[in-house]
């Protein structure tokens, strides 16, 4: 599956070439070929390519540094791409910037708003600078649905992180452009707060936006996206629906716990000859095909062995098996290569 | 049409960063108007006899007003560089929004409160002993040139704001336009100085700006540095107005590096 994955883009890549205009002729939101980008030395994006139907949500998903910002910075015209090209809306983000700057907002990682201006203030501004017909109104509405009214008059500094970054948010959505980036929306948020900025998102495309998205959690992009990539090492290691990219995890995972770390490392020991075997937290993650024959054959491993688990359960392959997996499958691709 | 708007709305945000801390103002006009009464009360009585005619406060009060400039534009090149740094230029670059609004709005806000700055320093000099001689048409040409070179410095400024690394260090261009100010004949006549710094100070950008303005409110009239003058200030504005543009066309929040 990874190897499909890694063939893919390289394909993609032949049929990309062949056609310019991808963005025009597909319809699609945002159409990314063969994206490449360096900072000096360090190559931060490779090969990155994915295509974001309208009106869904697409999860950009990667660690720390693999590139994600830099992505969002090519397509929201901030930045330019070494190499490959990038349609958002239909339009060249090179060609035709201000095409694309008329159809998108962008809420980057840093709360970009004014400290001196009030959050109503805030709001006016980005009306009259969206040209929208009633930037007062606008900003009240804004206001009342981001539960920001009460603190509607005073003046940022004496807002609370939250306050500033559900402002922030309420400044990306005035003049409703069809396409909104988000970059790591939820990062540093408390509960709460992440479980409104969902429901904004949701919100968001039930009135047929379309949502790009970076994340670090998996948990998120599982709850929200239509569609995921997983970026990493400056590429695309693996894409689809929340659903196609668990079906890449064996559909039986054994999860066993023991009594201490002796028996824990034994265990590991014994069924790490047959079976893929990871530990999470103390618990071992047991991956087999999810046949009764191979399930049973965990426990007489064990049995055999002498070791005797306290719990053990079944579950389905979330996100984070698929995260870890790929992880996986990609550092020992490279030992290999070595 | 829509590119002018846009100026306003930015000139409307900048002023509010102005009239909403007038403590920034007072920092502006202090170092100035210290200068003003360093000068006048504690060299002047040693300098003062080399200026010929002119009584000293009104030989210095020309080179006082580019100081107050000089330090108006150091506290917008900073101001200019905390909203690159905390991501409110890539808000603004993000939107349909021209460049030149952007930062015209910036250049707009900066001349006017440059030019309150400028008055309430002209204020202080006319309590201690200034007496201008200039008429009218003499001190609105006087007003044409300040604001021919608060734009100038202005685009400048906004150039070193966007280049600078930190907030901090975007203001340090202006020593060295402050180091310009006193290689001149600002404060005491370059004849005084040895023959190379001489010919430095005779020939650098601020000598015809000043003695221009010097021209102006002593004797009324603009005096043969005129074209010199608006040569340097528009040459300066046309350079940096281009420099500013592209550096803003390119920048990216440190936060955004990857």
């Amino acid at each position: 599956m990874r190897k499909e994955a890694a063939g893919g883009s390289g394909d993609t890549a032949l049929v990309a070439r062949g056609s310019t205009g991808v963005g025009h002729e597909t319809g699609n939101a945002i159409e990314v070929r063969n994206l490449a980008k360096s900072y000096k030395e360090v190559s931060v994006l490779r090969d990155v390519s994915f295509s974001v139907r309208r009106g869904t949500v697409f999860a950009l998903l990667g660690a720390n540094g693999s590139g994600k910002t830099t992505t969002i910075n090519i397509l929201t015209t901030l930045l330019k791409a070494d190499d490959g090209t990038a349609y958002v809306a239909g339009f060249d983000v090179v060609a035709q910037p201000a095409e694309v700057r008329a159809r998108i907002s962008v809420t980057g990682q840093a709360a970009a708003v004014d400290d001196i201006l009030t959050a109503r203030e805030n709001l006016v501004m980005m009306g009259q600078l969206r040209h929208v017909a009633d930037p007062g109104r606008t900003a009240t509405d804004l206001l009342d649905r981001f539960e920001l009214s009460d603190a509607a008059d005073r003046r940022l500094a004496t807002f609370s992180g939250g306050m500033r970054r559900r402002l922030d948010i309420a400044m990306s959505l005035v003049g409703e452009a069809p396409i909104v980036f988000f970059d790591e929306p939820t990062t540093g948020l408390d509960p709460k707060s992440r479980n409104d900025m969902w429901l904004t998102i949701r919100n968001l495309v039930e009135t047929g936006t379309t949502v790009f998205l970076t994340t670090q959690y998996l948990e998120e992009a599982d709850h929200l996206a239509d569609e995921i990539a997983i970026l990493h090492g400056g590429e695309i290691v693996a894409a689809g629906t929340p659903d196609e990219l668990k079906a890449m995890m064996p559909a039986g995972l054994v999860e066993l716990e023991f009594g201490g770390e002796a028996q824990l490392s034994a265990a590991e020991h014994v069924l790490g000859d047959q079976h893929s075997v990871s530990r999470v937290d103390s618990k071992l993650v047991v991956a087999t095909t999810g046949s009764v024959g191979e399930m049973a054959d965990v426990f007489i491993e064990l049995k055999n062995a002498g070791i005797e688990p306290t719990e053990f359960s079944r579950r389905l392959p979330t996100l984070d098996d698929v995260f870890f997996k790929i992880l996986d499958d990609d550092r020992s691709r490279r030992a290999g290569a070595r | 049409m829509r590119a002018l708007v846009d100026t306003w709305t930015m000139t409307k945000r900048s002023l509010r960063y102005t009239t909403r801390s007038m403590d920034t103002i007072i920092t502006v006009v202090l170092m100035p108007i210290a200068m003003l009464l360093l000068f006048v009360y504690v060299f002047g009585g040693a300098i003062g006899t080399q200026t010929g005619s002119l009584k000293y406060v009104d030989f210095i009060t020309p080179g006082v007003v580019i100081l107050t400039v000089i330090s108006g534009i150091a506290y917008a090149a900073v101001r200019l560089s905390t909203d690159l740094h905390r991501g409110i230029i890539s808000r603004f670059r993000t939107m349909p929004v021209a460049p030149s609004s952007v930062l015209g709005g910036q250049a707009l806000s900066s001349t006017l409160s440059n030019l309150f700055s400028c008055a309430l320093v002209v204020m202080v000099a006319l309590v201690v002993g200034f007496r201008p001689s200039a008429d009218l048409t003499a001190w609105l040409v006087f007003c044409g040139l300040l604001v021919l070179l608060i734009l100038a410095a202005t685009w400048l400024a906004m150039f070193f704001g966007l280049t600078a690394k930190t907030a901090e260090g975007a203001g340090a261009f202006s020593y060295v336009l402050m180091l310009l100010i006193f290689i001149s004949p600002s404060f005491v006549p370059t004849r005084s100085m040895t023959p190379p710094l001489r010919a430095f100070a005779d020939n650098q950008p601020m000598t015809p700006i000043v003695e221009t303005m010097r021209s102006l409110l002593a004797d009324g009239t603009p005096g043969p540095h005129v074209w010199g003058a608006v040569a340097w200030a528009a040459g300066i504005l046309v350079v940096f107005y281009i420099l500013a543009l592209g550096v803003y066309r390119r920048s990216t929040p440190s936060a955004a590096a990857p």
